[in-house]
C-alpha cells in the first residue's frame, strides 16, 4: 500500500463501505449479500472480507438466479463460495414461475428481469431476510440519486421515496416492525470507475465477460444482444460475430454489450474514462421508458 | 482458474505493466470533497448543478440525449440543464426538488460528491442532512433580487453544522449586466450578515450558470473579477479540515472473534490517531490497556486515523462489547447521561418534552427524553423565543438526559462524537437531529467529566477554551459598562493583522497616540513585547502560533472588560486564531485590521531584520517568506501600504473607532 495516500477517495469509499458492512451486521439478526457476479457485487464482496478479517463473513450470499445466466458468471459464483467457505442462498425465478408466482413473459422483448422482483422477495420473507446488502450505487440512474445507504422497505418490499429517513453523518437507523426489512448500499457513493479501479488496484479476479471476447451477438435498438438461447432474436435480427464486453451483468435477455478490444483492466479503464454512454444506457430494461427504473424501484426492484 | 485475470486478494504486480501502475497511482492520488448546495427555489442550483457537469464533461451521450428530448417534450427551448439533476418524475412534473439526491463527477484533480438540498421554507431537515456530510457549502444568490432571508438561512444551518468552507455564488450576473456593484453590495450585506456567525472561511464568486460564467470557464463578461472559478475553488480547497486528528475515539462498532486467541474491536476512527504500544482505556467501564496491533486485511497497520474502518487488539482481556469506546487515557471525552445540543426536528409529529425518545450517539443506543428547550431558534431573524416544544423544520437548543451515559464531546471540537439522532420508538423514523453544545453543567458537577479536564498531553493546547465552552464568566466586581460610563468612551479591540514590515505597529502606535491624545483609555500589545514574557515558552509552529494568539486574546479580553481600547498588532497568520479571539468579544466589539502590502516591499522594509534572516537561511517558517499568511475574508479594515499613506490610514480607523 506505499504511495496510497491517506486521503484518496478509494481509500475513503472503502472506508465507508467497511464501516456499512459492519453497521449491518450488528444491527441486524439475519442479512444477506446479493450476489449476482456482477462486478458491483464482487466489489462488495471484498468489502465484507476486509470487514470481517480475520474472522469470516458473518453472513450469506443470497443470488437471485433468473435462469437466463451467462456461464461465466456462475462458474465464477460457485468458485468464490469455495474459496471463502461462504453460504450461498438462490433464489429461483424459475420456481417462481413453475409456482405460478410469476407469469413468463411473451414476445420478442421478453425479460425476466420484472419478475425477478417477485422472486426476491419471496426469498427474502423465505429465508426471513432482515437486511440486504445490494451493490446499487446512486450514480446509475437517476432515481437512485436520492436513495439511502440504509433504504427501508415495508412489508411488501415496497419503497416508497416519501417515506425515507433522512441520513445524517454516519448514523444509519436500522429499526423496523415485523416483516419489514432494509436495502443497504455500501457502493452508495461509488461510482462505475471508482469500482473499476478498485477491483484493479486490489487486483480482484472478475468474470471473463467483461473482458473483450469475440462472440455471436445482434443488434436491438442500438443495444448489442448475446445470442443466447433465451433471446428471442427476430428473423430480421442479423447475427455477427464482434469483439466485445459486457459493461454490466445482469439477465442475458436484457444486458447489452459493448463494442470493445478492452482485454485487460487497464483497457477498460481508459475505455470507462472516455466512454460517451452510461453503463445502463446498454441496458434494455432502462430503454422502455424515460422513468422506467423508478418505476420499478417502487416495486422492490434491487 | 485459467480464465481469471487476477485472483482474488491475492497481489501479483508482476503481471501488471508499468504503465498501467502508475495510470492507477494517478488516480489512487485524488481526493474527495464532498460539498452540499443551497438556494431558494428559482436560484439556479439545478442549473448550476448541471453546468458543473456538463462543462466539467462528465455527462454522458445517453443522458444529453434524454434531457434533450425530455426540454422538447416540455416546450422548451435550447437544453434545460437543470433537468439532468431533477430526480424523481413527480418532482419533475411540479418542476421542483423535494429531497436530498447526491451526484458525482469527478476531474483530474478531485472526485466530488455533491448533496445537492432544496431551499424551500419547509425544508430546513433537507439541508442539515445534506450538510451534516459536507466540507463546503455553495450557498446561492439571485443577483437580481439580492440577499434574501432564505440565503442566509442557509448560511446559518452550514454554520450550525460546521461546515468548513462556504462559497457565496451570486448567480444570474447576465439578468444584471455583470455589473460588479450588484455583487459588491450582495457581498456586503453577506458580510454583515456572516458576522453573527460561525464560519471560517466565506468565498464569494459571481457567476452565470445559465450563460457559463465563472462556474468551470472565465469569459470575458467579469473582467473586474480576478478570483477563481467555481470549479477551480473546489478543486483546490482544503480538504480534511472538519477532521480532529487531536482526540483519539474509536467508537466499537463489532467485536470480531474468529476463534478462541483471536479478539479484535472493530470501527471506523471517529478522530485522533493511534498506534501499537499506545495506552488506552475503555468506557465504560474505564479499564486500561495497551494497543498491541491495528489489524486490517491488507496487514499490520503502524498507525491508523481518523476515517480510518480498522480492527484494533489490545494486550489485557478486557470484555468490551458494541457501544463501547476506545479513547486515551489522558485524553478522554465527557462521560455524561445529561447534556445541551442543538436540535433539528425533522418528524412531521412535534418533538414533546418528557416523551420517550431512542437516542443513537456514535454505536450506542440508549432511551432518552428532551428535558428542556432552553429557546427555539428563529433561523431568519437569529433570535431566540421561548418555546415548548419543537415542530418539523425547527432548531432550538435543548436539554437531554439518556437512560445510560454517553461518551461525548462537543460538536465543534468533534463532529462523529458531537452528533446524534433521535428516534421514535413507535414509529421507528428518525425524527431529530443532534449537535452536542455540552454536558449540562450539573452533570458536569456530578464529577463524571473531571477526567475531561485533567492531562491533556495529546490535545491541542489551544483547545483548553472549548473544553468549557459554556462556562459562564464571573460577572466584574466593577462592570465593564460602568468603566465605559467613566471614561465616556466604549471599549474595543483593534487587531492589526500582517507579516512582518506591512507596516501594523507603525499604524497601530500613531493610532493610540491620536486615540490618547484624545483623551481615550488604551493599551497597545505587541508581538514582540509579549514573546518575552508571558509566551516566552513558546516558539513558531503553527501550534505554539495558535497558543500565543489564545493568550493575547484572553489579554485583550481582560483589558477591553477595563474598559480600554486595546490595539493588539500581531502577525495572526491563521484565520480561525483570529476568528477565536473575535469570538471571545461581544458582537461589534472586535474589528480586524488587515495590513497588507507587497511581499517585495515588505523585504526592502524588513524592520526587524528578519527577512535578511531568513535569505541566509538562519531561520526558518517567516511569515511572509517561507510560510503564508491568511488573509481575512472579512476584515473590517484592509490597508494596503503600497497604496495609502500611514496618516491617510490612521485618519481612516480613527472615524471608524469613533463609529463603532
Ligand atoms: N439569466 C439566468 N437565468 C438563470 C441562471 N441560472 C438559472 N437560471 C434560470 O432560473 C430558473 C430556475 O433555475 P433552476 O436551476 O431550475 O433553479 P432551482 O430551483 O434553484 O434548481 C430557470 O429558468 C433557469 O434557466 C443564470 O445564471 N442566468
Amino acid at each position: 500500500m506505499e504511495g496510497r495516500q491517506r486521503n484518496s477517495h478509494l481509500k475513503q469509499l472503502e472506508d465507508e463501505g467497511i464501516y456499512v458492512m459492519r453497521e449491518v451486521a450488528a444491527q441486524f439478526e439475519r442479512p444477506v449479500l446479493l450476489f449476482s457476479g456482477g462486478k458491483d457485487s464482487i466489489c462488495m464482496f471484498q468489502l465484507a472480507l476486509k470487514a470481517f478479517y480475520p474472522g469470516r463473513i458473518p453472513f450469506p450470499l443470497m443470488h437471485i438466479d433468473t435462469g437466463h445466466n451467462f456461464s461465466e458468471t456462475i462458474e465464477y459464483r460457485d468458485r468464490l463460495v469455495e474459496k471463502y467457505g461462504v453460504d450461498l442462498l438462490v433464489g429461483s425465478v424459475q420456481k417462481s414461475i413453475d409456482k405460478g408466482r410469476v407469469r413468463e413473459e411473451t414476445g420478442p422483448e421478453a425479460s425476466r428481469n420484472a419478475l425477478q422482483t417477485v422472486t426476491l422477495l419471496d426469498t427474502l420473507k423465505e429465508y426471513q431476510v432482515d437486511a440486504a446488502l445490494g451493490g446499487g450505487r446512486r450514480d446509475e440512474e437517476k432515481a437512485r440519486a436520492k436513495e439511502r445507504f440504509f433504504s427501508h422497505r415495508d412489508a411488501f418490499g415496497q419503497w416508497d421515496p416519501k417515506n425515507q429517513r433522512p441520513e445524517l453523518w454516519n448514523l444509519f437507523n436500522g429499526r423496523k416492525n415485523q416483516g419489514e426489512h432494509f436495502r443497504v448500499f455500501p457502493l452508495s457513493n461509488w461510482t462505475e470507475m471508482d469500482v473499476w479501479q478498485y477491483i484493479a488496484q486490489e487486483g480482484i479476479e472478475i468474470p471473463e465477460i467483461y473482458f473483450a471476447h469475440q462472440r455471436k451477438v445482434f443488434n436491438r435498438r442500438g443495444v448489442w444482444l448475446a445470442d443466447t438461447e433465451f433471446v428471442n432474436r427476430q428473423p430480421e435480427e442479423k447475427l455477427e460475430t464482434r469483439t466485445v464486453r459486457f459493461r454490466t451483468i445482469g439477465d442475458a435477455t436484457c444486458t447489452g454489450a459493448v463494442l470493445s478490444d478492452a482485454s485487460t483492466m487497464e483497457e477498460i479503464i481508459q475505455e470507462v474514462a472516455t466512454a460517451r454512454q452510461t453503463e445502463r444506457g446498454n441496458r434494455h430494461d432502462d430503454k422502455r421508458s424515460e422513468t422506467a427504473m423508478e418505476d420499478r424501484k417502487k416495486q422492490g426492484y434491487f | 482458474m485459467s480464465e481469471s485475470k487476477h485472483l482474488n486478494g491475492e497481489k501479483d504486480m508482476s503481471k501488471k505493466d508499468q504503465k498501467e501502475t502508475e495510470e492507477l497511482s494517478r488516480y489512487l492520488d485524488m481526493d474527495l470533497l464532498r460539498f452540499t448546495t443551497a438556494g431558494s427555489v428559482d436560484d439556479g442550483k439545478s442549473t448550476l448543478i448541471g453546468r458543473l457537469l456538463y462543462d466539467s464533461k462528465s455527462i454522458f451521450e445517453d443522458q444529453m440525449e434524454a434531457i434533450e428530448k425530455s426540454s422538447r417534450s416540455s416546450g422548451e427551448e435550447g437544453v434545460n440543464l437543470a433537468l439532468l439533476t431533477d430526480g424523481l418524475k413527480a418532482e419533475r412534473e411540479q418542476k421542483i426538488t423535494i429531497d436530498v439526491a447526491y451526484r458525482y463527477f469527478a476531474t483530474p484533480k478531485r472526485k466530488f460528491i455533491i448533496a445537492d438540498t432544496p431551499g424551500h421554507v419547509q425544508y430546513t431537515r433537507n439541508m442539515v442532512t445534506g450538510a451534516s456530510t459536507a466540507e463546503l457549502a455553495i450557498i446561492l444568490v439571485d443577483a437580481s433580487k439580492g440577499l434574501l432571508t432564505q440565503s442566509k438561512r442557509h448560511a446559518f444551518i452550514s454554520s450550525l453544522l460546521q461546515i468548513p468552507h462556504l462559497v457565496v455564488a451570486v448567480n444570474k450576473m447576465d439578468l444584471v449586466d455583470y455589473d460588479e456593484e450588484v455583487f459588491s453590495s450582495i457581498v456586503s450585506d453577506f458580510r454583515k450578515f456572516a458576522k453573527k456567525l460561525d464560519v471560517d472561511q466565506i468565498t464569494y464568486i459571481p457567476i452565470s450558470a445559465l450563460k457559463g460564467d465563472n462556474v468551470v470557464n472565465n469569459r470575458e463578461n467579469m473582467s473586474w473579477y480576478n478570483g477563481p472559478t467555481l470549479l477551480h475553488h473546489l478543486e483546490t480547497v482544503k480538504v480534511d479540515a472538519s477532521h480532529n486528528f487531536i482526540d483519539f475515539r474509536l467508537p466499537v462498532q463489532y467485536v470480531i472473534r474468529p476463534n478462541q486467541n483471536f479478539r479484535g474491536f472493530s470501527g471506523r476512527i471517529a478522530s485522533g490517531r493511534i498506534h501499537p504500544g499506545d495506552e488506552v482505556m475503555v468506557l465504560p467501564s474505564r479499564m486500561k490497556s495497551r494497543i498491541s496491533e491495528i489489524v486490517t486485511r491488507d496487514g499490520q497497520l503502524d498507525e491508523a486515523l481518523a476515517g480510518d474502518s480498522v480492527t484494533l487488539t489490545i494486550e489485557d482481556e478486557i470484555d468490551i462489547s458494541r457501544g463501547d469506546m476506545i479513547v486515551r487515557r489522558n485524553n478522554v471525552p465527557t462521560v455524561s447521561s445529561e447534556f445541551e445540543a442543538y436540535l433539528c426536528w425533522m418528524d412531521e409529529e412535534a418533538m414533546e418534552k418528557g416523551k420517550n425518545y431512542l437516542i443513537q450517539h456514535t454505536s450506542r443506543t440508549a432511551q432518552a427524553f428532551v428535558d428542556d428547550v432552553i429557546y427555539r431558534m428563529n433561523v431568519d431573524s437569529l433570535s431566540r423565543e421561548d418555546a415548548e416544544r419543537l415542530e418539523l423544520n425547527e432548531i432550538g437548543r435543548v436539554r437531554i438526559k439518556t437512560s445510560t451515559p454517553l461518551f461525548i464531546d462537543s460538536y465543534k471540537l468533534n463532529q462523529k462524537t458531537g452528533s446524534f439522532i433521535l428516534i421514535d420508538p413507535g414509529t421507528n423514523r428518525s425524527v431529530g437531529a443532534g449537535m452536542i453544545r455540552s454536558a449540562s453543567t450539573a452533570a458536569a458537577r456530578n464529577g463524571d467529566s473531571i477526567e475531561s479536564s485533567l492531562d491533556t498531553k495529546d490535545s491541542e493546547p489551544g483547545k483548553a477554551t472549548e473544553k468549557s465552552p459554556d462556562v459562564v464568566w464571573e460577572s466584574w466586581n466593577i462592570p465593564r459598562e460602568v468603566r465605559e460610563k467613566r471614561n465616556q468612551h466604549q471599549a474595543h479591540v483593534l487587531w492589526f493583522t500582517g507579516i512582518s514590515g506591512s507596516g501594523k505597529s507603525t499604524i497601530a502606535k500613531e493610532l493610540e497616540r491620536k486615540l490618547w491624545g484624545k483623551g481615550r483609555q488604551t493599551i497597545l500589545l505587541d508581538g514582540d513585547q509579549l514573546r518575552h514574557g508571558l509566551s516566552g515558552d513558546l516558539g513558531f509552529s503553527p501550534e505554539d502560533r495558535t497558543e500565543n494568539i489564545r493568550r493575547v486574546g484572553h489579554l485583550a479580553r481582560l483589558f477591553f472588560e477595563h474598559g480600554n481600547i486595546v490595539l493588539c498588532t500581531f502577525v495572526s497568520p491563521f484565520r480561525k486564531d483570529r476568528e477565536a479571539v473575535r469570538a471571545l468579544l461581544p458582537e461589534g466589539r472586535f474589528s480586524e485590521i488587515f495590513v497588507t502590502c507587497e511581499p517585495e516591499t515588505a523585504q526592502d522594509r524588513d524592520p526587524k531584520g528578519l527577512y535578511a534572516k531568513a535569505k541566509s537561511g538562519e531561520i526558518r517558517g517567516l511569515t511572509g517568506f517561507d510560510a503564508g499568511h491568511e488573509a481575512p475574508d472579512s476584515a473590517e479594515f484592509v490597508i494596503d501600504t503600497d497604496k495609502e499613506s500611514v496618516e491617510e490610514a490612521v485618519e481612516r480607523l480613527l472615524k471608524g473607532v469613533d463609529a463603532a
